[in-house]
């Protein structure tokens, strides 16, 4: 087993649930309680990821982010070397590959808060972060926990867009699941099969917390994702 | 010192389909004590609530407190809520289900210094007698204890303007009325302009001093609740304050000296004795009479003052708790409420035939 590439995807994947998080958690507040009109287009381009193929974003991700693309020079005008097939880009591209399993569950559980709580709040002098923090936090928790972990989980998994942005350098991109793809080419089945394994095991451990614990709190409030 | 006032002029369209189509329009001026407003569903009174709260913004207009304005359109002054100083009781309650009753109450008190504010919760607590659910949280408390606290927690903040939407529907009348007493003792010592939504006859007797009726986005009535309730202008308020028979009928006749006028029933063969009003001979009219201001009589009634007398048979007999509802058919229905031991004593029944009687002064004549 590549002990090198899982700590690798755990790396990767901690680092874009926190990005997911710090990004998902105000834009996520926007999508619920915003009434613009143009709204639903952010919606949309929030979704997209989940019905793209992985390959058609990694590949506008590849185009942006190369020596000419716009992403690319900008990065190298910052630091000085490429953003295509570094740990940075396969940050940036998994962001976006993630981005509606970190959102969505949030929508969701800021969604189902009722409003005439908020309401309350705004009347009882509290500002808009306040009644964040002392309403919508606390009552959407499980939800921020669901977006974590979803976030965390899917970004563990994935493998079309770090093949097309990361390629497949060891320590750098090559993820577990590119791992596993390698071991499969060269006809390694034991050595594929035992990473193969430990990701299905932690993909349904974590699964199972979050279908456990929307379960034990037993309220539909933060229970619109998954969808069952 | 002088108490303020709450004074509001706002016009509120909301526009969307012609069914939902909506125009608030009003100006008022609440007084320091309870005013009911009062009004069909619909009639705009969460609206104009949420106007003086600040929850919605209208499209023009005015709302001040006292001499301190919170709102102006022209001045293009609006103040946000959580700066308004008014409190706003809403017909959920909203209390936040995670939160202690202890830290709901402390909720709108964040600026205050922890000693004060702890004894000005203890303080409310007892005036509305949940002290003892301090460290309970509001999902564990039965109806009318959530809405103490919620009361509790709106009041702590001693603000200028209390606004209640509905706040005791469900409960009985007797924890109404012990609630009504303890928001009555409170505003004793503050005088603040409250303004009461309800629909409810029980909760009307109970605060009755001032109320202001709302139809249709428009005060169509002002004054005590007795004035407002006995001589209802439209049609549809006098339903909701519970006329349950509205009739139409043309004049045949004044007679002025008796102070009042014959009206021919439309459907029914028959003449009403009623009030004189504002009408001619030969108009329409429409009356308004309580299902529970109509007498029913298994024989002719004879040696009677009431001065109308209709002859009919019952359609049906509904029980509701201790209500009878009766319908009876004189041509056109009426309605009728008896109490359970009325109805067995006269053995009432469906195809039975009875005598209305109806008082002329039960008869009141309404607008629209």
């Amino acid at each position: 087993m590549n002990i090198e590439a899982l700590l690798l995807s755990v790396r990767l994947a901690l680092c874009v649930s926190a990005i997911l998080f710090l990004i998902g958690v105000p834009l996520a507040y926007w999508l619920a309680y915003s009434r613009r009109r143009w709204k639903f287009l952010l919606e949309a381009m929030v979704a997209l990821p989940l019905v793209l193929p992985p390959t058609v974003l990694g590949f506008y991700m590849l185009l942006a982010m190369g020596p000419r693309g716009p992403l690319g020079k900008l990065w190298n005008a910052a630091f000085g070397h490429g953003l295509a097939f570094t740990f940075a880009g396969l940050v940036i591209a998994s962001v976006l590959y993630s981005f509606p399993f970190a959102v969505q569950p949030l929508v969701a559980s800021f969604e189902t808060i009722d409003r005439k709580l908020l309401d309350a709040s705004a009347v009882l002098g509290a500002s808009r972060v306040r009644t964040f923090r002392r309403i919508i936090w606390p009552l959407s928790l499980p939800g921020i926990i669901t977006a974590l972990v979803l976030s965390f989980a899917h970004t563990l998994g994935e493998f079309g867009v770090v093949l097309m942005v990361g390629g497949n350098l060891p320590g750098v991109t090559r993820t577990v699941s590119i791992d596993i793809y390698d071991r499969a080419q060269s006809l390694d089945y034991v050595g594929a099969n035992r990473t193969a394994f430990l990701l299905l095991v932690i993909s349904f451990l974590v699964l199972s917390g979050v279908y456990g614990l929307n379960r034990r709190a037993g309220r539909r409030a933060w229970a619109a994702w998954p969808p069952r | 010192m002088t108490l303020p006032n709450l004074s509001v002029r706002v016009r509120k369209t909301r526009r969307g389909t012609a069914a939902t189509f909506f125009l608030l329009d009003v100006q008022l001026e609440i007084p320091s004590g309870i005013s009911i407003l009062f009004g069909p569903s619909g009639a705009g009174k969460s609206t104009l609530l949420d106007c003086i709260a600040g929850l919605t913004q209208p499209d023009a207009g005015q709302i001040a407190i006292g001499e301190h304005t919170i709102f102006d359109s022209e001045k293009r002054l609006n103040t946000p809520p959580q700066l308004r100083q008014i409190a706003y009781v809403f017909q959920s309650l909203a209390l936040f289900p995670h939160l202690t009753v202890e830290s709901n109450v402390a909720y709108g008190l964040a600026l205050l210094p922890e000693q004060p504010r702890n004894e000005r919760i203890s303080e409310i607590l007892k005036i509305f007698r949940v002290e003892q659910f301090r460290q309970r949280k509001p999902p564990e408390l039965s109806g009318g204890e959530q809405q103490r606290v919620a009361l509790a927690r709106s009041l702590v903040t001693e603000p200028l303007v209390l606004l209640l939407d509905e706040p005791l529907t469900g409960l009985d009348a007797e924890l109404k009325g012990s609630i009504i007493d303890d928001l009555r003792t409170w505003n004793a010592a503050h005088k603040i302009p409250i303004l009461y939504v309800t629909h409810s006859r029980d909760e009307v007797d109970a605060l009755g001093e001032r109320m202001v009726a709302l139809d249709g986005g428009k005060i169509v009535s002002e004054g005590t609740p007795r004035e407002v309730l006995e001589a209802p202008r439209r049609r549809r308020l006098a339903q909701a304050a519970g006329f349950e028979n509205l009739l139409t009928g043309t004049v045949v006749d004044l007679r002025e000296p008796d102070g009042v006028m014959r009206v021919r029933l439309a459907g029914a063969a028959c003449e009403i004795e009623v009030p004189l009003g504002h009408a001619a001979p030969g108009d329409r009219v429409r009356l308004a009479i309580r299902a529970g201001d109509i007498l029913l009589a298994t024989q002719p009634p004879q040696g009677l003052s009431a001065r109308n007398v209709l002859e009919g048979t019952i359609a049906s007999i509904e029980h509701r708790g201790i209500l009878v509802i009766a319908r009876v058919d004189c041509g056109l229905s009426f309605t009728v409420h008896l109490t359970p031991g009325a109805q067995r004593a006269l053995e009432l029944v469906a195809d039975k035939k009875v005598w209305l009687v109806l008082k002329t002064h039960s008869c009141h004549l309404v607008e629209g």
